[in-house]
């Protein structure tokens, strides 16, 4: 909402405001000051100039070379207007002047011609509608002022960032009258002398309202002998000072009207209204109508229109239509104002996506007291600047009017929501200062009956908040409130969270956060199979654009582009990322399932990094997270988007806890990667229900009191056989066999494929003997060590180097 | 004997003075203590003094050649920098362990979560994509509500929306535990707008306190508390009367802004005040909607947006770059 103080200064009697301070005063009150400017900022560099001479352009017929004086100076300006004639006094725009259509003017060539400034008509400087030729200024001023200057124009334009529930806001005069309340004067409303005799009208035309639950009140005057024409210089100005184009005078009324009092109005041209009677009802579903714009617009059974007696002539509290608009020809004028259902407008507004300063103001509520008050100003207004004859009475069908609504504020409730200390006196004065009607009922109680156009107080806490405003929220002082000690409860999941980050992070890897929506296609891209439960997914109606239309079900996609855009901007680089996030999964439930997940991607140029390192990674992290996890080769036919025989399901209890492996590398060429780059992916919902709690998280073993004693065994095996296995089978066998406990543990330490082989490989293990009652001796050690080595040789076929 | 063992003192500390290389030190040390130095020799000699004499003379010459020993070694360690060739350029850099980096976001809502913590408030978390119900209706935004306008909403189905806000966890925990209730919750929202300064997808940080008694001094208090915290003690801020529909007195939280310091720039659009904050005491119709007892229990709550907390903080200025993910972003916190 722009509100200029020129405007204002009509409804409040002061002589000087200073902008800024005001802005500051209505921005702590709740009436957000996002910008002020001053109007004629614009005029700064035109200038009062006056023409020596006008010579023809030799180039061009209808153009004129002017010779120009502008103070010390002269200027050649070529002009096309036909008043410039020589000593006319007129106004020069020099370069980087900006016009009203914010043209910036420049010095320049026209047809051949420099020209090094224009010379401007009322309109090129927002200061009229006259485009017929330049403006013409009193030959008094002096020439070379600053045109503002000349003119005494000063004015500033405030835009005020306005929140839903101040529609009586959405006027000159709502502004006016919150300033008012600031001790700024008393608001003088407009005086409105209309004749209140008379029903004339009602034997001309009638309104009918079928549906008063989508309009509660519709009022009506009628006018004659119309002569439609521009509207006057003062309304124009007031117009123009807040942006708004004049048209004509009766067009110019409606909306002057609807400014100064936040009531939209709207004019039909009498004689093309069917049997000259007004309808309000409801559309036809998939009806066609025209709206002043010129567009065809497709109705829905829901859509309150205004109708004559056959058909409809405008979309009610949105926008009228093309059938029943003020031509230069029309000669009586119907004036609707009315106060329409909110939601109904809203409804409509929504639905043919048309949004208008009507419907904004009516879908937040006008003052439904005040529809009367609006009509008689506006048509008062048509019968000065239209020189019309009113047809004398009213029409004011108003079904269902409702009691204003008396409310009960609390003085202590009101203190004791704000931590305030008000008197009831204050409180009252506070209130009243913004035309609320306030009684003291006792001690503590007023009764509150607030304004009409208030339509946003309904219940005492909208009185509060009112005091609260008013006496200023700075003013109100800084306490705490009383918390009693207590053990914070630990949100587990969010730790764990936080405690993976910080274990990824330290592993070197760096998080990122990707956007939930992805591709359409992204399933496609990484290969999952049509029965893939991540296919199922949730799907926006109303996607910013198809490669943001589906909720994520893998982080892959969104990760494999972030690789992919850090790759382009420098391709040597060794990227370890991951991601913490919910993916989506569209289940039977309206409600999709969401899924915490966490995927990590390690891509090193020439090859230094492979399969064991994001293993590791896995194996690290779950180790830290107290887990024991199993790796099996995922089958090939069950890799989509890892490479098949380079890919391992972590296991727990026989459920899946997530994947690492190689990404296949025709999902890499897919996404224009020429890399390799590893996964981890883990389902971290199953993870949180996995990590050991309380006394399992950790028991210290104590350390050992005696030596170990370390034997390798070396072995060539077929290829096929897992080292995990023979490891294994070691290990079961110590726990089943008591002679064997001395084993403490087993590891691989070596594996060699060589060419030479190709069906064997050679494998080297480390066996770690320790007892825990005394030193053991090598025959001890010795005989357990090769009692072990041959079974193992013996299962497993193994030969010895 | 005695004299003579100080002169030995005497002379050596008087020779190191004029010394800094270490190889002349080292001479020096030889020439002392080495195997045929002049306290080696002395130490030697002790065989040819009376028998009496012997041990007192022996722990005299032990005592200084001790001495020596350690007045060499200092002298030495003190002149290493001075050797040519056993130093190095300190001035080459480090081998950096490798490490990886915080996303800006998490680090902001972790230190949201900390200072919170310590204020007794309890993190929770819900779903990112709602119901009507809670993400609008039961925060007193009914259907056709022009308020509506103030989040563009993606939409999985006519009931069901991406949540564009964190505020539906108030419902939820309210739903579910009866007063004091003090959470905050963090997490993403979604709304539908992308340019400049709007990205499709960012954070939020919810809060919530219910209790006896509670007043719009004490939501003052608390959120002072937090600006000062995430800022800076110093920062300035003021509560500026606003409109939410689920909470009512509504304000907004404004600090001075940190570029300027109020003076006008164009990060707070020439105001000299920056935005951080939605808040207000909620609205008796949400406790209605969950069945609190409005004549029992008040209560305030909050909302604000991390990405923007963490643009002013680092002075980040485009909103942007937290989803694209470019390193040399990422690798800067």
């Amino acid at each position: 909402m722009q509100v200029s103080l020129s405007w204002l200064k009509d409804y409040i009697p002061i002589k000087k405001i200073d902008a800024e301070i005001l802005a500051d005063k209505l921005t702590m009150a709740g009436l957000e000051v996002e910008g002020l400017w001053d109007r004629y900022q614009h005029l700064k560099q035109v200038l009062v100039a006056r023409i020596i001479s006008v010579q023809e352009h030799p180039q061009a017929d209808r153009l004129k070379i002017c010779r120009v004086a502008c103070g010390d100076q002269e200027k050649l300006v070529v002009c096309g207007a036909p008043n410039a004639a020589p000593d006319l006094v007129t106004a020069l725009a020099l370069p980087g002047a900006c016009l009203a259509d914010n043209t910036i003017i420049q010095k320049s060539k026209i047809r051949g011609v420099l020209s090094e400034g224009m010379l401007c008509s009322e309109e090129d400087l927002g200061l009229g509608t006259n485009t017929a030729g330049l403006l013409v200024l009193n030959s008094d001023l002096k020439i070379g002022t600053p045109l503002a200057i000349a003119l005494g124009l000063e004015d500033q334009v405030l835009e005020i960032d306005l929140t839903p529930n101040r529609p009586d806001c959405l006027s000159i005069i709502g502004v006016a009258r919150e300033i008012a309340g600031f001790d700024y004067g008393k608001l003088k409303y407009p005086l409105i002398t209309l004749s209140q005799e008379g029903e004339q009208i009602k034997t001309m035309t009638s309104v009918e309202i079928e549906n008063p639950q989508a309009c509660h009140r519709y009022a009506a005057r009628l006018i004659e002998n119309v002569k439609v024409g521009p509207s006057p210089a003062w309304m124009q100005a007031r117009l123009l000072s807040i942006g708004l184009k004049p048209i004509n005078n009766i067009v110019d009324c409606t909306n002057f009207v609807m400014l100064e009092y936040g009531q939209p109005l709207h004019a039909f041209d009498f004689d093309q209204l069917a049997e000259n009677r007004i309808v309000v009802r409801m559309a036809g579903q998939g009806e066609k109508f025209i709206t002043l714009d010129q567009k065809e617009r497709t109705l829905h059974a829901d859509t309150l229109m205004i109708c004559d007696g056959q058909k409809p002539i405008a979309i009610g509290g949105v926008m009228g239509g093309l059938n029943s608009e003020i031509k230069k020809t029309t000669t009586r004028v119907l004036i609707e104002s009315a106060c329409f259902a909110p939601g109904s407008i809203r409804k409509t507004s929504k639905k043919l996506d048309l949004s208008t300063d009507a419907s904004h103001r009516f879908e937040r509520g006008v003052d439904p007291d005040g529809t009367v008050r609006a009509l008689d100003r506006v048509a008062e207004l048509m019968l000065t600047t239209a020189e019309a004859d009113l047809v004398p009475g009213l029409i004011d069908e108003h079904p269902k009017p409702q009691s204003s609504l008396s409310l009960e504020l609390s003085t202590t409730k009101t203190n004791c929501i704000l931590g305030t200390d008000l008197k009831q006196a204050e409180i009252k004065k506070l209130l009243e200062a913004i035309e609320f009607q306030v009684k003291t009922i006792n001690t503590d109680l007023l009764s509150v009956q607030a304004p009409s156009f208030r339509v946003d107080v309904t219940r005492s806490i909208d009185l509060i908040e009112e005091v609260a405003r008013l006496w200023g929220y700075n003013k109100i002082a800084v306490t705490f409130p009383l918390i009693p000690a207590h053990g914070r409860l630990i949100n587990q999941r969010i730790d764990w969270r936080e405690h993976i980050r910080s274990l990824m992070i330290g592993f070197g890897f760096t998080e990122t956060i990707n956007y939930s929506f992805i591709d359409q296609n992204a399933c496609d891209h990484i290969g999952l199979p049509n029965d893939d439960p991540r296919r199922q997914v949730a799907t926006l109606l109303n996607p910013l654009s198809v490669s943001q239309r589906i909720m994520r079900s893998t982080l892959l996609p969104g990760m494999l582009g972030t690789l992919g855009r850090n790759l382009t901007l420098s391709s040597g680089l060794t990227l370890k990322i991951f991601e913490v996030g919910k993916i989506f999964i569209q289940g039977s439930a309206e409600q999709p399932l969401e899924k915490e997940m966490l995927l990590a991607l390690w891509c090193s140029p020439k090859q230094t990094c492979d399969f064991f390192d994001i293993k590791g990674v896995a194996q690290g992290l779950l180790k830290a997270l107290g887990i024991d996890a199993g790796y099996t080769k995922l089958s090939q036919q069950d890799c989509y988007y890892t490479r098949p025989g380079y890919t391992a399901q972590i296991i727990i209890d026989s459920k899946i806890l997530g994947l690492v492996g190689e990404i296949n590398p025709t999902l890499m060429k897919t996404y224009h990667l020429n890399q390799t780059a590893y996964l981890l992916e883990l389902d971290l919902e199953l993870l949180y229900q996995l990590i050991p709690l309380g006394k399992l998280e950790r028991q210290v073993k104590p350390l050992p009191k005696f030596p170990s004693v370390t034997r390798d065994i070396t072995m060539i095996i077929d290829r096929e056989i897992e080292a995990a296995e023979i490891v294994n089978s070691i290990i079961s066998n110590v726990s089943q066999n008591k002679d064997q406990s001395l084993v403490e543990d087993v590891y691989i330490i070596d594996v060699y494929e060589g060419d030479k082989t190709p069906a064997k490989k050679s494998i080297s293990l480390r066996i770690i003997f320790r007892s825990g009652e005394k030193t053991l001796e090598d025959e001890v050690v010795n005989a357990l060590h090769t009692e072990i080595a041959e079974r193992v040789i013996k299962q497993f076929k193994a030969d010895l180097p | 004997m005695d004299t003579n063992i100080e002169e030995i003192k005497f002379e050596v500390l008087e020779q190191l003075k004029n010394l800094t290389d270490i190889e002349n030190i080292r001479t020096l040390s030889v020439r002392y203590l080495g195997r045929k130095g002049i306290v080696t020799t002395k130490l030697r000699n002790i065989a040819k003094l009376p028998v009496e004499e012997r041990p007192r003379a022996g722990q005299a010459i032990n005592l200084l050649k001790k001495e020596l020993q350690a007045i060499f070694d200092q002298a030495a360690g003190s002149n290493q920098k001075t050797s040519k060739t056993e130093q190095i350029d300190v001035s080459l850099p480090g081998r950096i362990p490798e490490r990886g980096f915080f996303h800006p976001v998490t680090l902001i809502i972790r230190q949201i979560s900390d200072i919170f913590a310590r204020l007794g408030f309890n993190i929770v978390e819900g779903p990112e994509i709602e119901t009507d119900y809670y993400n609008f209706e039961a925060l007193n935004l009914p259907k056709n509500h022009p308020a509506r306008d103030m989040q563009d909403t993606f939409y999985i189905s006519d009931n069901i929306v991406l949540r564009t806000q964190t505020s539906p966890m108030q419902i939820r925990v309210m739903e579910k535990q009866k007063p004091p209730v003090r959470i905050i919750a963090p997490g993403k929202v979604f709304r539908r707008d992308s340019d400049l300064t709007h990205t499709p997808m960012f954070h939020q940080v919810e809060g919530l306190l219910v209790d006896h008694k509670v007043s719009f001094s004490d939501l003052k208090g608390i959120l002072t508390t937090f600006v000062h915290q995430i800022f800076d003690k110093r920062t300035k801020l003021r509560f500026r009367p606003s409109f939410f529909p689920f909470t009512e007195p509504s304000a907004e939280v404004d600090i001075l802004c940190v570029i300027c310091r109020g003076k006008g720039c164009r990060v707070c659009s020439h105001s000299g005040w920056l935005e951080v904050l939605g808040s207000g005491m909620v609205h008796p119709a949400v406790f209605e909607n969950i069945g609190y007892d409005t004549e029992q229990y008040n209560g305030f709550a909050f909302g604000m947006g991390v990405e923007r907390l963490a643009m002013l903080k680092y002075g980040i200025d485009d909103l942007r770059k937290f989803f694209e993910n470019d390193f040399r972003f990422l690798r800067q916190f």
